[in-house]
């Protein structure tokens, strides 16, 4: 099964699993000579056991030295085989848990040099299951699969060994019967499958309604739509009930049926046993008998277990692959060897015949020209859509462009380091990010050995002190990104406070479109200000009073510088960006 | 615990029949030990071929009478838990639509969501494992104990050592590794929380060029997740050692005791046999109960979180009145109201006075936080108020029946929310009965139609959610929506913010010319969507700071001509 599974995957996902698995092999083959050790003992055990039943044949036919010896034995091979299994399981779980931490650790470091191009276009949710549940699943099922696939191998090998060394018409009958187990096993798993994967359905198709009625209820109530929510849930609930019943209750079916196999296996060697100390006159003994009973109970469970590891099997497979995937995957392109560190800059920017689309079918931005002075404030207005943000991920190089070029002060970026491209601005986003850590935390992520007083004066700077002070513990509140303990707008009086910091020669700005309160917005707008004083500034730009104490607008549609200059230059011309700022002000 | 167990009583009988049915297989098992016994005994003691046959067919008798039973068991128990969790599903999910906005608010969806999955899930598996299971484990254990004292009460007192000192091992062992699973658990929601954040945050991590500090947080987290797996590792790794030796210690005792009391002519050999049988059950029996410790565990957690949700009453009692049609409604007065949310230190309204006459139009304006959703919210009576009353055609809200209240209304939410079904399922929200007529005549007042048509008209499927449309195309659908039941109060709140200006004033526009005129409440944060509403409320701090035309605030409110200037500076202002 393994085998045809495998096939269909890449071929080299052995190898890459190999791979990760090198730095181990002195703790895996190690695991495996105890299991092997822990195995053997164990099931010598019984075989000790029957043998001192043996001497306990009846009133004054007892041997009791030959017991106490026998005894003995079983105590040293007690304390043997628990401290074998005890570190074989330490070793598991270190070589498991290493490796999850070793696959995690490379995750993260391709998350991080990862284009942006591929975490804009994959949900981050799917990302993160890889990172976390998959590798798990991976490392749990690989691992622990292998673990047991090799112990219950093995249980099964010595047991065959052991039996057909002392009888082998009994373990003919033990060999004949318990595969039966297994295929009234199989038989049930294959059926409830098929009814599980209804019951997942009908779930699925609850947690879906019930995910659309939770998530509004405003709009159920406003409407009075709960008892028609209600009549679909039942009916959903109703289909649920049912397949659940089923589902339930074949899978449930596996233990009583396996139970009867065993019972089976029990009565046959049961009389075979007996029959045969008979028949055999001394030859197999009463201690032979017991020692098989035992086995027979022994025997049958490793069955049970590998047929579950197979399909651990393949699901810890189909992990491995999404895992690798994501390792894989192609970074962005690495800095230049020769990338130079970009000089204090001045603020110059230049784009020249500028090319560049997210996806080969849809051009975007097409032979761009843009020329912008030191210390200017260029406004980017348009309607949604026309590609304002893909100049904020060109200017930062977040993607790189089809053709053309971009420059700074002279200087291609694609020649510069991204580290030095990047710091020499500042970029305040609509969407604002808040790093779980504390306030302070996030005013210093530009500048990490910032002191206090500079936090402060930026904080204040950006109008941010002021709510900050009045935070349960100040600068030292801690803060999640869901949390939801700042609003929208404190969030980005943050995010400014983080560029006020480190005040980079040139900015980037995105205008907070809604959702924020006019004081808050003013304070922004007032923080705005004053971190462009001085700064080449990029904004992407709602408000009217931004747009009009631009030094240049730049109208965009449809990927296309379409009109440029400023606010009267623009009404004059009596263009598109004339539309625009009239439908927004005639009612 | 005790309330959940009302959604059992209609399977009562499958909750009897169940665990007994599955009590009587156990003592079909417990026999087994004793017929092999006999076996040894008599049948090989007398070399007793016929007596061996007889025998052994009774052991397969006895599995064969075990299975029937178990899989009756096992159907009651599925039964009853099926049954169970629909009847608690249905029930929670009842519960949780007749909550108001304050107790939704600070259950949060996401709760609510998990409570009404896994958390059912959870206790459906605990019920069923419960049913089936939870009885059998001590009725082997001690049962095998009662059958060793039948044997041999000497020998027996093995048992009596080994089951209390199993359970020790087992309980000491799981109670000291379950906190630390938590532990680990927070370690990795701190490793799941890194990476989420560093998705979400690229942008803003790159810009910073925080990468490699980022690299380096991830490595330390991470490998204190891995130290603490390792540890915890260590300890749940001695649960199988442990009652390994236990178990074969008592056998090794077993065996010499049995070996005296053989010497003595008290028991048998095969009397010895049965006792080392008895033990091994027991093992087994006892590892499969302390994995069904856990998931019992796990479903109480579950049965818990539900309780309390149920344990929540929702604070809305509706009232009966079902007022007669008046002549010319849409009235809508605040008299003194204040509102404050569950848990708020704060009000977030107070005082609010004011009255609109039917068909006014009456723009509400102010920054965010200001009140102005928590002031519409209050019409149709989502949330209460703390003091003072809110009347409708002046009845108090409080004295409508909720439905009659929210008939008269037609609500445009801030997010433009669609359910999955055709577009005209969609409006039909709005007036059940409404014909195609009625329909098309809303969606054109809403702008709504040339996107319906566009789309292949009103059997055009949306996705849940409306993701198959686009912010503006929703919230245009949704206005129809709410038009289509022709409400007497027509409230907007901020709905125009997905649509583009043009759009935005041909809408208020259009609405102007309905017939009778509704009164129309239009939140917003532009200016210019209330410029021309008969009076304009200016929200700060969830107070009133001006009311009026928009001359008039222009002249005498400070904090109108603050908003307003903010987004009309013309050249030259």
């Amino acid at each position: 099964m393994i085998a045809k599974k495998a096939t269909g995957e890449p071929k080299g996902i052995t190898v890459k699993i190999l791979r990760c698995l090198k730095p181990y092999s002195f703790l895996i083959s190690l695991s495996f000579i105890l299991a092997a050790v822990s195995v053997v003992l164990t099931l010598y055990v019984p075989i000790l056991i029957g043998d001192a039943i043996d001497l306990i044949v009846g009133q004054g036919q007892v041997d009791f030295p030959a017991i106490s010896r026998i005894l003995f034995r079983i105590g040293i091979i007690i304390g043997i085989t628990a401290i074998t299994q005890w570190f074989m399981t330490v070793i598991n779980n270190r070589i498991t848990f290493q490796v999850v931490r070793d696959i995690r650790n490379k995750a993260f470091r391709k998350i991080s040099v990862l284009p942006l191009k591929y975490i804009d276009s994959h949900s981050h949710g799917g990302i993160v299951s890889r990172v976390i549940a998959d590798v798990e699943q991976f490392a749990d099922g690989l691992l622990l699969g292998f673990a047991q696939l090799f112990t219950g191998g093995l249980t099964i090998g010595v047991t065959l060994l052991f039996m057909f060394s002392f009888s082998f018409k009994i373990a003919l009958v033990v060999v004949v019967l318990t595969p039966i187990s297994l295929l009234v096993a199989r038989f049930i798993a294959r059926r409830s499958y098929s009814m599980f994967r209804l019951q997942a359905e009908i779930r699925g198709e609850q947690t879906g309604l019930i995910n659309e009625m939770i998530g509004n209820q405003k709009v159920i109530k406003a409407f009075s739509y709960e008892k028609k929510a209600t009549e679909r849930f039942d009916e959903i609930n109703e289909r649920l009930e049912k397949a659940s019943l089923r589902a339930t209750f074949f899978s449930s079916l596996t233990n009583p049926t396996t139970r009867f196999v065993y019972s089976l296996v029990y009565a046959g060697v049961g009389f075979a046993g007996a029959l045969s100390v008979i028949a055999s006159g001394g030859a197999f003994t009463i201690g032979r008998l017991v020692s098989f009973l035992n086995y027979a109970n022994q025997y049958t469970k490793p069955f049970n277990e590998i047929s579950g590891v197979i399909t651990e099997l393949q699901n810890a497979l189909a992990c491995a692959n999404r895992i690798f995937e994501l390792i894989e995957e192609e970074p962005q392109i690495p800095d230049a060897v020769n990338a130079l560190t970009l000089g204090p800059v001045h603020g110059n920017v230049s784009m020249k015949n500028v090319s560049f689309s997210y996806t080969p079918e849809k051009p975007l931005i097409k032979g761009l020209n843009l020329s912008v002075n030191a210390r200017h404030r260029i406004a980017i207005v348009g309607p949604t859509g026309c590609g304002k943000t893909t100049i904020i991920n060109l200017l930062m190089r977040f993607y790189d462009i089809n053709s053309g070029e971009i420059a700074v002060d002279g200087q291609d970026i694609r020649s510069v380091t991204r580290k030095s491209l990047r710091s020499s601005y500042g970029m305040v986003l609509q969407d604002t990010w808040i790093k779980t850590g504390t306030i302070r935390d996030n005013i210093v992520i530009g500048k990490p050995d910032a002191t206090d007083s500079e936090v402060i004066a930026a904080a204040k700077a950006a109008h941010a002190h002021s709510f900050i002070k009045r935070l349960p513990d100040g600068y030292n509140t801690f803060i999640t990104d869901e949390g939801g303990s700042l609003s929208q707008g404190e969030k980005q009086l943050l995010s400014i406070a983080r560029v006020m910091l480190i005040r980079p020669p040139m900015l980037i700005l995105d205008e907070a479109t809604s959702s924020i309160d006019t004081r808050t917005e003013q304070k922004i707008q007032q923080a705005f200000y004053s971190l462009m004083e001085g700064r080449t500034s990029f904004i992407v730009a709602h408000r009217l009073s931004t747009i009009q104490k631009a030094d240049v607008i730049l109208v965009m549609r449809d990927g296309n510088i379409i009109e440029q200059g400023n606010h009267e230059d623009l009404l004059r011309k009596n263009g598109f960006y004339a539309k625009l700022y009239n439908s927004q002000f005639s009612v | 615990m005790k309330k959940l167990l009302f959604y059992m009583k209609d399977y009562i009988k499958e909750s009897i029949f169940g665990p007994l049915f599955k009590l009587i297989e156990t003592i079909f098992e417990l026999s087994v030990p004793l017929v092999v016994a006999a076996i040894i005994d008599r049948g090989i003691g007398h070399g007793d071929k016929g007596y061996i046959t007889k025998m052994s067919l009774v052991l397969v008798a006895l599995g064969a009478a075990g299975l029937l039973f178990s899989v009756t068991a096992q159907y009651f128990a599925a039964k009853a838990s099926a049954g169970f969790a629909k009847k608690l599903r249905h029930a929670l999910f009842v519960h949780l639509q007749k909550l108001s906005f304050s107790e939704i608010d600070t259950l949060g969806a996401s709760t609510m969501i998990t409570r009404l999955t896994s958390d059912t899930n959870q206790v459906q598996v605990g019920v069923n494992l419960t049913l089936r299971l939870l009885l059998r484990a001590p009725f082997v254990v001690f049962g095998a104990m009662v059958m060793a004292f039948a044997i041999d009460f000497k020998a027996a007192l093995v048992f009596a050592a080994t089951i209390p000192l199993l359970f020790v091992v087992v309980f000491v062992v799981m109670f000291w590794s379950i906190p630390l699973y938590r532990k680990v658990q927070a370690r990795l929601d701190r490793v799941l929380g890194i990476t989420r954040e560093n998705l979400s945050g690229v942008r803003v991590i790159r810009a910073f060029c925080k990468e490699e500090d980022e690299v380096a947080e991830f490595l330390r987290e991470n490998n204190e997740l891995s130290r603490m797996q390792k540890y915890v590792g260590r300890i749940s790794a001695l649960l199988n050692p442990a009652t390994y030796v236990v178990i074969n210690l008592s056998i090794i005792w077993l065996i010499w005791t049995g070996a005296l009391r053989v010497e003595a002519g008290i028991i048998t050999q095969g009397a010895v046999v049965a006792l080392y049988n008895y033990v091994t059950q027991i093992l087994v029996e006892l590892i499969k109960f302390a994995n069904l410790i856990i998931t019992i565990t796990k479903s109480i957690a579950s049965a818990k979180r539900i309780e309390q949700v149920f344990e929540i009453e929702s604070s809305l009692k509706e009232g009966q009145s079902l007022p007669e049609r008046v002549s010319s409604p849409g009235t809508v007065e605040f008299r003194g109201v204040s509102l404050r949310y569950k848990n708020a230190r704060e009000n977030s309204l107070s005082d609010i006075n004011f009255k609109a006459e039917p068909g006014q139009t009456i723009g509400i304006i102010g920054g965010t936080g200001s009140g102005k959703s928590s002031l519409v919210n209050m019409i149709p009576r989502f949330y209460d108020a703390a003091e003072g009353e809110v009347l409708v055609d002046n009845i108090n809200v409080r004295d409508y029946q909720l439905e009659a209240l929210r008939q008269k209304i037609g609500i445009v939410p801030q997010k433009a929310v669609l359910f999955a079904g055709t577009a005209r399922d969609n409006i039909l929200l709005g007036k059940e009965d409404a014909t195609d007529d009625e329909i098309w005549e809303a969606l054109t007042i809403a702008k709504a139609d040339d996107v319906v048509k566009e789309k292949g008209g009103l059997d055009f499927y949306i996705e849940q959610g409306g993701k198959n449309l686009s912010g503006g195309q929703r919230q245009r659908l949704t206005i129809a929506r709410a038009l289509v039941r022709k409400p007497d109060i027509l409230i907007l709140d901020d709905s125009a913010s997905a649509l583009d200006f043009a759009t935005d004033a041909a809408l208020r526009r259009a609405i102007r010319k309905l017939r009778p005129i509704p009164t129309v409440f239009i939140v917003s944060q532009r200016t210019s969507s209330v410029q021309h509403a008969d009076q304009i409320i200016v929200l700060d701090n969830g107070r009133i700071v001006g009311i009026g035309k928009r001359d008039e605030l222009l002249r005498h409110c400070e904090v109108y001509r603050e908003i307003h200037e903010s987004q009309f500076q013309k050249e030259g202002a």
